[in-house]
C-alpha cells in the first residue's frame, strides 16, 4: 500500500511539475543552503588545518613588539631583531632550524613578464622550518647566504607568471635593480588560512634583500623549528628568555617582542570558522522551516482542490487512513524530492565555492543523511495536518464539492 | 446469498438534520426491502428523501434513527472504517456528473477501487481491461475523460463501479448531463449488467422514460415512501 501510495504521490506531483518544483523550492533553497554552509565550512576549517600542518606544528615565530593581542603599540617602537639573535636562539637545544627573515613586497620582471610578489628574505634553513620541499632546481648554499649573492628561489605562482611553460631554472630576473639567478622553485602549496596564496612569494638570501633592496639591516621576525623532543611551550619559555636577556628587558617590564606559536593562529582561526558556519546554518534552518510552512500551505490548497476526488476514493472504498497516508506519503515525497534537488544543488555550490575560494571540497555523508533526512520531516510534520483535514472530510460534502 | 433474498432493508428509518426548532426531516420512518437482482427506479421531487436513501444504502450516511440492513448487517452501528470497506466490497456507485479523476486515463480510473481492495498491479490491469471491453469501451483504454463524450465517460464510471464486482450498483441520475440518445445506451447498459449479470440495480432519476428502464419504482415525497410499484416490462426501445 505504501508503495502504491508513492507511486501515486509521484503521479499527482509529475501532474503538476511547475506547482510542484515552487512547493519545494522553499525545501530546495532551505537543504542547499545548509549543505554548502557546513560542506564550505568544513572545507574551510580542514583548510586552516592543513595549512597549520604545512606551516609546522612545531613552528615558532619571534617578532618584534608586543603581541597584537595585548593593547595598543606603546610610543616608541621596539627595537628591531638582528641577524645576531637569529644566531643565538640558533644555539639553544630547542632550536633545530632558524631562519631570521627580512621581507619586502617589490615588482619582478624576467623579459615581458612582470609579477608583484612578496619577497622573503631568509636562509638555508627557511625550507626546512617550513617544512616546503623544491619542485625544481636546489635550495641556497650557505656561502650563498653568507655573502649576499642574487640568488633567488621561486614560488608556483610566481614562476607561473614570469616563466609559464618554459623551464625557469639557470634563467634570471630582476628585482629593482638587481638582477638575480633562479636557482629553485618551490613546490605548490596553496592557499594559506586566510585564503591569500601561499605560492605568491620568491625567496632570497636574507643579506641580499637587506643591503641591495632595502638599504638596512633589519630581520623583522625569526622562525623557529622546533627539535623533534621540544614541546612549543617550552620552546617559548626558553626563547622568550633568551630575547628578554638580549635585549635587556627589565625584570619588571613587559615583553618588547612576542614568540607565538601556530596552534594559537589555529584556534583561532577555527573558532572564527565554526561561529559563521553555525550562524549561516542557522539561518539556513530557518528558511528549511518555512520551506515546510511553503509545503503545508499548497498541500492546503491540494485538499480543497481536490476535495471531489478525495470523495470519489472514499466513496470507491477508500478509508480515512488510505486517505491519510495518501497525502502525508506526497507530501514527504514531495520534499524528499525538494531535499534530493537541495542536496544536489547545495553540493554544487559548495564545490563552486570551495574551487573559488581555493580551499578543499570535503562533503560529509553525514550532512547529506542529515538534511535528508531533516526534509523528510519537515515532509511529515507539515503534512500531517493537510492530510488529516483530507482523511476527515465528509464523502458526501466531498462529492457535491465543484 | 439467491437472487430474491432480502439485500437492503429499512427499517423504520428516519434522517433528520439539526435539533429542536431548527430541525429538518429528510427521511420519516421509511421501511423497505430491496431483493437481490432487483432493478429499482427511485422519484420525487427534490428534497423528497430520494438523495437521502442513496446515501444511507450506499453507506455514506446513516439513520439518524432506525436500522438499515444490508446483506443482514446493520450498518447503522457500524463506523466510518468498516462503512468504507463495506463500499469497496459491495458496492458500486455511479454518479450524474462522472466524477472520474481529471488527467487520469479511464484504465486508471477503472482500476480506483481495485486498487483499494489491494489488488497487484496485473490483476487490476486485467480486470479493468474486461471491464471497460464490457461497457463498449475496449481500445479506449488511454483516453482521458477529456477526450471522451459524456455517454463514454458515464460508460467509463461504470466500468469502475463493475471493476470492483459490486453486489449493488447505485446510480444517482446516471443520465442526467446526457443527452435522450446517450442515455438510453446508458441505460441499456445498465439493463444488460441487471438481467445478464445479476447485479442489483439502485437508480435515482427525475424522468418517467429512463425509470421504466426498471422493474420496480419507488416515489418519495416529503420523506415518506408513497408509492412502491412494478414497472410494466419494457424491451429495448
Amino acid at each position: 500500500m505504501i508503495l502504491e501510495a508513492v507511486r501515486l504521490a509521484l503521479t499527482a506531483i509529475i501532474r503538476n511539475k511547475l506547482r510542484s518544483f515552487l512547493t519545494v523550492l522553499g525545501v530546495v533553497i532551505g537543504v542547499a543552503a545548509v549543505i554548502a554552509m557546513v560542506t564550505v565550512g568544513q572545507g574551510s576549517s580542514e583548510q586552516v588545518r592543513a595549512s597549520v600542518a604545512s606551516l609546522g606544528t612545531n613552528v615558532l615565530v619571534a617578532r618584534p613588539g608586543r603581541p597584537p593581542r595585548m593593547g595598543p603599540p606603546t610610543g616608541e617602537p621596539p627595537p628591531r631583531f638582528s641577524v645576531k639573535d637569529a644566531d643565538a636562539i640558533a644555539e639553544l637545544p630547542v632550536a633545530a632550524h632558524v631562519a631570521p627573515m627580512a621581507n619586502t613586497s617589490q615588482t619582478v620582471v624576467a623579459g615581458n613578464a612582470n609579477a608583484a610578489t612578496q619577497i622573503y628574505g631568509t636562509n638555508a634553513d627557511y625550507l626546512a622550518v617550513q617544512n616546503w620541499p623544491l619542485a625544481l632546481g636546489r635550495n641556497f648554499s650557505d656561502a650563498e647566504v653568507q655573502a649576499g649573492s642574487a640568488v633567488c628561489v621561486l614560488g608556483e605562482t610566481v614562476r607561473a607568471k614570469l616563466f609559464g611553460a618554459s623551464d625557469p631554472v639557470g634563467q634570471s630576473l630582476r628585482v629593482k635593480s638587481v638582477s638575480c639567478d633562479v636557482i629553485g622553485v618551490l613546490a605548490a602549496k596553496g592557499a594559506g588560512s586566510f585564503g591569500q596564496d601561499q605560492d605568491d612569494v620568491l625567496l632570497m638570501p636574507f643579506k641580499t634583500v637587506q643591503r641591495r633592496l632595502k638599504g638596512n639591516q633589519d630581520v623583522d621576525s625569526i622562525a623557529v623549528g622546533l627539535s623533534q623532543s621540544a614541546s612549543s611551550e617550552e620552546g617559548i619559555r626558553v626563547i622568550s628568555s633568551l630575547l628578554r636577556e638580549r635585549r635587556r628587558v627589565g625584570v619588571t617590564q613587559a615583553d618588547n617582542f612576542s614568540v607565538t606559536d601556530m596552534k594559537e593562529i589555529s584556534s583561532m582561526l577555527s573558532g572564527v570558522n565554526s561561529v559563521l558556519t553555525g550562524l549561516l546554518s542557522s539561518v539556513a534552518a530557518v528558511s528549511l522551516l518555512v520551506g515546510g510552512i511553503g509545503i503545508m500551505n499548497i498541500m492546503l490548497v491540494s485538499v480543497t482542490e481536490r476535495t471531489r476526488e478525495i470523495g470519489i476514493r472514499l466513496a470507491v472504498g477508500a478509508t480515512s487512513a488510505q486517505v491519510l497516508t495518501q497525502f502525508l506519503v506526497e507530501a514527504v515525497v514531495l520534499s524528499i524530492l525538494g531535499g534530493t534537488l537541495g542536496i544536489l544543488v547545495g553540493l554544487g555550490l559548495a564545490y563552486g565555492g570551495s574551487v573559488y575560494m581555493s580551499i578543499p571540497f570535503s562533503p560529509s555523508a553525514a550532512v547529506v543523511l542529515l538534511a535528508f533526512g531533516f526534509s523528510a520531516v519537515v515532509g511529515v510534520v507539515f503534512g500531517f495536518f493537510p492530510a488529516r483535514r483530507a482523511a476527515r472530510l465528509d464523502p458526501i460534502e466531498a462529492l457535491r464539492h465543484q | 446469498m439467491a437472487k430474491g433474498d432480502p439485500l437492503i432493508e429499512f427499517r423504520g428509518v428516519r434522517r433528520s438534520y439539526g435539533s429542536g426548532e431548527a430541525e429538518v426531516v429528510a427521511l420519516d420512518h421509511v421501511d423497505l426491502t430491496i431483493r437481490e437482482g432487483e432493478f429499482v427506479a427511485i422519484m420525487g421531487p427534490s428534497g423528497s428523501g430520494k438523495s437521502t436513501s442513496m446515501n444511507i444504502i450506499g453507506c455514506l450516511d446513516r439513520p439518524t434513527e432506525g436500522k438499515y440492513l444490508f446483506k443482514g448487517v446493520e450498518v447503522q452501528d457500524l463506523d466510518r472504517d468498516s462503512r468504507a470497506l463495506l463500499r469497496r466490497h459491495a458496492l458500486g456507485f455511479v454518479f450524474q456528473g462522472f466524477n472520474l479523476l481529471a488527467r487520469t486515463t479511464a484504465q486508471e480510473n477503472v482500476e480506483l477501487p481495485l486498487i483499494y481492495k489491494g489488488l497487484p498491479a496485473a490483476e487490476r490491469a486485467r480486470r479493468a481491461r474486461a471491464a471497460l471491453e464490457k461497457v463498449g469501451l475496449k481500445g479506449r483504454e488511454d483516453h482521458d475523460p477529456a477526450q471522451l463524450s459524456g455517454g463514454q465517460q458515464q460508460r467509463v464510471a461504470i466500468a469502475r463501479a463493475l471493476a470492483g464486482e459490486p453486489t449493488v450498483i447505485l446510480a444517482d441520475e446516471p443520465t442526467g448531463n446526457l443527452d435522450s440518445h446517450r442515455s438510453h445506451e446508458i441505460m441499456q447498459l445498465l439493463q444488460v449488467l441487471n438481467r445478464e449479470d445479476g447485479i442489483t440495480i439502485v437508480m435515482v432519476t427525475h424522468e418517467e422514460d429512463i425509470a421504466a428502464y426498471a422493474g420496480r419504482l419507488l416515489v418519495f415525497t416529503d420523506g415518506h415512501l408513497t408509492r412502491d410499484e412494478p414497472v410494466a416490462e419494457r424491451g429495448a426501445p
